[in-house]
């Protein structure tokens, strides 16, 4: 019995397992067809997600050699790459989708009227275009709040009103009876700022006068940083000044030393803010440099408008020579440019990247006009007669205000702005009681105005300089305090310079510190001086030997 | 002409009449600027806020004792019940809820050196008096009984004043420390057996209480020795460059035992690894008096001759995480764990028993889900951010009496002058020896 089931046995077992591979083998090979192409689609979706929602470059893990760092390292990149997907994995529940505006046949969007637009949309969205008519006061300015709810017009002869547009209800209306050059909303809608004749005053939704900030002179642009709570000006006099709102402290004042600025306008990404000069130059600053962060020369003429992109990467600028450029602000580069026939006094970029351009009495809007050059526009606006002075996109809706000589226009522009809404950072339907709350959390959250730079995520980041980079710069500042402490004055005779009566005042003789070393770099360069030597060993040394002198070491 | 505009109507987003309207979100990191920066910030606000909350005195035990405290017993299954023992050798048990009084009694002439609890919740102590005292349960007690005075159920009478006592973890027996060890029957009035090794006497014995026949013992002849009653007798000794003041072994890992030193520092050893210690715990500025493990197993406190009471983690780098001090506490002699590892208390020389938080900024209150999601991520920020030079400016901070600040100073000094005359040596001088690791410097000899 053994041994016939020994001979049988396998091979009865090799013909049954040959069958089974074989119909195993099918169904796999059906399988992994569904399979791969399953997996493949998995394999894109992760892509996207972690280029969409990704923070940056994955760090090398394999490379780092102590065991410890790099399984932290590597669960700490799988952590993020996990977030990037089941972010992307809640575009299920977005609720709203993104508008359009679409040609059909023959026909141009260009061509498509605002009459036509609204008798085609929406009850609710042609509500939404509407034209107040303000011959006297204009031409006017504009600005929409943070959350798009409420409007607020500043004529440039005295009249300035704050309305919440959608519900056609006017919060307050003043007539100053001064010039009014530029007006702004602060944090929320219940506070603004008005530049007019010679001061900046801030007003709160009641019209009430709360403050005037006198070192604010002469305003022509505001911008208002939301997160940092600093309302940064430039006036004529070309000093851009930085003024905390929560605290009332006036954070710097730097001297551009550019002249009367044409232009100004905020990088949302970083908060820095984009000053465009009559040269033709644009610079950007921060409260923490006096020197421009960046000077990049745009046009030949006066930049007489500026925009930048939400995400932070195009600048658009318009010259007096009526061309439009979209600037790369990643690597300062041009990227293309349009031209308009007259020049454009104002520009706009929407959340979703349309580009407005106000110029006569037109408003334009393009759309894929940065990343890409744009044939034709998307959208033509005339207003007969009237110079449009500024066109700002409403934030969360379809509508782009237009003021200018005559009044205030609110046309639709399908496509225009996001769609959907983040309730813990911006809601447009916010109760009151969700307003404060928002306010109190804002404030706590409130970011330093050290914190901007160029690169808005470099907190954390290693300073991966080397010591010796980081001494020298240690040095440098050193050297910067000392020279502002020490004002000696130069006396030629007697022994009892100044020099020496500080030197022996400020005692302490066995110490040797930056200032100590300084101080006798000093005694010794007027010691030189006096006894007719050059300035410098070096110098006395002469072009020939100089190159072997080594100065002692500090 | 095919056109679409955004149109929310205002009932969805807004409803009328209703206080909970939706809350859409948007992930897109577009709409989120500056996050870092405002993740910092909010890391550095929930910093402030852990500090503005610390405060981590709460109260001390009834009205204290007339002399110092110098032992505590916590039963590890009960959370209500301390007992005390003070240096006029009167005992006092304490009901944790209310931080009263259960009973008071001078059960000793001398002064009462060690407590501990049995298996079943009756109270052992130890005292210079000679004698072991055996103490009920209070609810198997008279109730007048408690009020009028308690007697002892039994006494055992030693040759020597007794320093340390310790009951096994199941097994009825208990283990003294004078001049040696002896080994108690709990049911008989003599000894079972006796343990030596060396002349010197033992200020402290500690049965390991999950391996638990091993025993550890520390005396004045500056020995750390290990016994296992199956061996019945000693098993290694280690020779440390101070002598011990006092052990405790981990609850959770049974090979671990923290040790406080007359040298400032408290030692984490591996009883299968006595070359080296797992971890010096530093800080202190005079002699760690007694040192207790959390039952989580995570933690240390020590109690020092600085008037101070420090928490160590037992396994990151060996400096305290919290340091307690209050104007009037002297030097401690005693510290606890309460069971449930909430809670210290600390026993000092001015008679007091302190109870205080084991975290400073914790509340014990029931917490809302939001409270709790709020704490949750306060802390996991507080990670995050723990490198940044202002966070970790911030978290460090504490305010500690100048005089320990003078003398960590001092010490500062002291000790970088004995490196820096080491270092001299070494450059000029040849044939000196290997440097020493830190944690192996306390090691001196190793007998087996």
């Amino acid at each position: 019995m053994d041994s016939d089931d020994d001979e049988t046995g396998p091979v009865a077992l090799a013909r049954h397992t040959t069958a089974a591979a074989k119909t195993t083998l099918q169904k796999r090979q059906k399988m992994s067809h569904t399979d791969a192409t399953e997996e493949k689609a998995i394999k894109a979706f992760q892509h996207d997600a972690v280029k969409e929602y990704g923070r940056g470059a994955r760090v090398p893990v394999k490379s780092i050699k102590a065991k410890r760092l790099r399984e932290n390292m590597k669960r700490m990149e799988n952590k993020y790459r996990e977030g990037a997907i089941q972010a992307k994995a809640t575009e299920l529940l977005l609720e709203e989708t993104p508008g359009y505006l679409e040609a059909e046949g023959l026909e141009k969007t260009y061509q498509f009227t605002q009459k036509a637009i609204l008798k085609e949309v929406d009850v609710g969205t042609a509500k939404k275009g509407f034209e107040l008519k303000l011959p006297t006061f204009g031409p006017y300015c504009i600005d929409y709040n943070r959350t798009g709810t409420d409007l607020l017009i500043g004529g440039r002869k005295g009249h300035v009103a704050a309305f919440d547009w959608r519900s056609s209800s006017l919060h307050t209306e003043l007539q100053l009876n001064e010039t009014i050059r530029d007006v702004k909303w602060l944090h929320n809608s219940q506070f603004f700022a008005v530049s007019q004749k010679k001061y900046v005053y801030i007003y709160d939704l009641k019209g009430i006068e709360i403050h005037c900030l006198k070192k604010h002179i002469e305003v022509t642009h505001m911008e208002f940083l939301p997160y940092h709570f600093l309302l940064g000006t430039i006036g004529n006099a070309g000093w851009l000044k930085y003024q905390d709102t929560s605290t009332g402290n006036l954070v710097c004042e730097i001297n551009t030393k550019m002249g009367t600025p044409t232009s100004m306008s905020q990088n949302q990404r970083n908060a820095i803010l984009h000053v465009g000069h009559a040269k033709g130059t644009v610079t950007l600053w921060s409260p923490n440099t006096t020197t421009p962060l960046v000077k990049m020369l745009c046009h030949k003429g006066p930049v007489r408008a500026l925009a930048v992109d939400r995400e932070g990467y195009y600048m658009a600028t318009a010259g007096q020579e009526s061309l439009i450029s979209v600037w790369d602000i990643r690597t300062y580069k041009k990227v293309h440019s349009y031209s308009t026939p007259t020049p454009a006094n104002s520009l706009h970029i929407s959340d979703r990247g349309l580009l407005a351009i106000g110029w006569g009495p037109h408003a334009t809007v393009w759309k894929d006009a940065l990343r890409t050059k744009a044939s034709s526009p998307y959208l033509q606006h005339l207003t007969p007669g009237n110079i449009v002075e500024d066109v700002r996109f409403c934030p969360f809706e379809d509508i782009l205000g237009v003021g200018h000589a005559g009044g205030f226009e609110s046309l639709v522009v399908p496509g225009s702005g996001e769609a959907n809404y983040d309730a813990l950072e911006l809601n447009p339907y916010e109760s009151k009681k969700q307003r404060q709350e928002g306010e109190v959390k804002m404030l706590l959250n409130k970011l330093q105005p050290e914190m901007i730079a160029l690169d808005p995520d470099f907190i954390g980041t290693l300073d991966r300089r080397k010591p010796e980079e980081k001494d020298k710069e240690r040095w440098q500042e050193a050297e910067k305090r000392i020279d502002e402490k020490i004002k000696i004055k130069n006396r030629q005779r007697g022994k009892n310079s100044a020099l020496r009566k500080y030197l022996r005042k400020s005692g302490k003789k066995n110490i040797i510190d930056e200032k100590r070393l300084k101080l006798e770099g000093l005694k010794e360069q007027r010691q030189r001086l006096a006894k007719g030597l050059a300035e410098s060993k070096r110098e006395e040394l002469g072009p020939a030997v100089a190159r072997f002198y080594r100065p002692p070491a500090r | 002409m095919k056109v679409k505009a955004i149109s929310r109507s205002a009932s969805t987003y807004a409803p009328q009449g209703t206080t909970s309207a939706p809350v859409p979100r948007n992930l897109n990191p577009a709409l989120h600027p500056f996050e870092k920066a405002r993740e910092y910030t909010r890391a550095l606000n929930a910093t402030k806020l852990d500090r503005m909350f610390a405060k981590p005195f709460l109260g001390q035990l009834g009205n204290g004792h007339v002399d110092g405290v110098y032992t505590f017993a916590v039963d590890p299954k009960v959370l209500n019940r301390v007992a005390s023992g003070s240096g006029d050798g009167v005992i006092k048990l304490w009901e944790m809820t209310d931080r009263s009084e259960v009973y008071a009694v001078r059960a000793h002439d001398g002064v009462v050196k060690d407590m501990c609890y049995t298996d079943d919740g009756r109270l052992l102590t130890c005292a210079s008096d000679q004698k072991v005292k055996l103490w009920d349960h209070p609810s198997n007690m008279q109730q007048e009984s408690t009020r009028d005075g308690v007697s002892p159920i039994m006494t055992y009478l030693g040759a020597n004043s007794f320093n340390s006592i310790t009951h096994h973890r199941y097994d009825k027996i208990f283990a003294t420390a004078s001049s040696s060890i002896t080994v108690w029957d709990v049911l008989r009035s003599d000894p079972i057996q006796t343990l030596s090794w060396g002349s010197d006497s033992i200020t402290t014995v500690r049965f390991n209480q999950s391996e638990s026949s091993i025993l550890a013992s520390a005396g004045t002849d500056r020995s750390l020795v290990f016994y296992d009653l199956r061996l019945s007798i000693p098993v290694t000794k280690l020779v440390t460059t101070m002598s011990t003041n006092c052990i405790s072994w981990n609850p959770m890992e049974p090979f671990n035992l923290a040790t406080g030193n007359e040298d400032h520092n408290a030692y984490i050893f591996d009883m299968r690894k006595l070359d080296r210690a797992l971890n010096v715990l530093k800080d202190h500025v005079a002699a760690v008096m007694d040192v207790c493990y959390s039952p989580t197993g995570q933690e240390v406190v020590t109690g020092s001759y600085d008037r101070t009471v420090r928490i160590y983690n037992a396994r990151e780098h060996g400096h305290s995480r919290d340091v307690y001090h209050t104007k009037r506490m002297q030097r401690v002699f005693s510290v606890a764990f309460t069971p449930d590892a909430k809670y210290l208390l600390s026993g000092s020389d001015d008679g007091n028993i302190r109870l205080w938080r084991a975290k400073a900024s914790e509340r014990s209150h029931v917490r809302s889900t939001r409270e709790r999601m709020k704490l949750e991520y306060d802390e996991a920020l507080k990670k995050r951010y723990q490198h940044m030079p202002e966070i970790r400016r911030i978290a460090r901070h504490r305010h500690i009496p100048a005089t320990v600040k003078k003398m960590a100073e001092t010490k500062k000094i002291e000790l970088a002058s004995i490196k820096r005359k080491d270092e001299n040596r070494r450059k000029n001088e040849k044939n000196m020896p290997p440097r020493v690791p830190e944690r192996q410097k306390v090691v001196l000899k190793r007998i087996d």
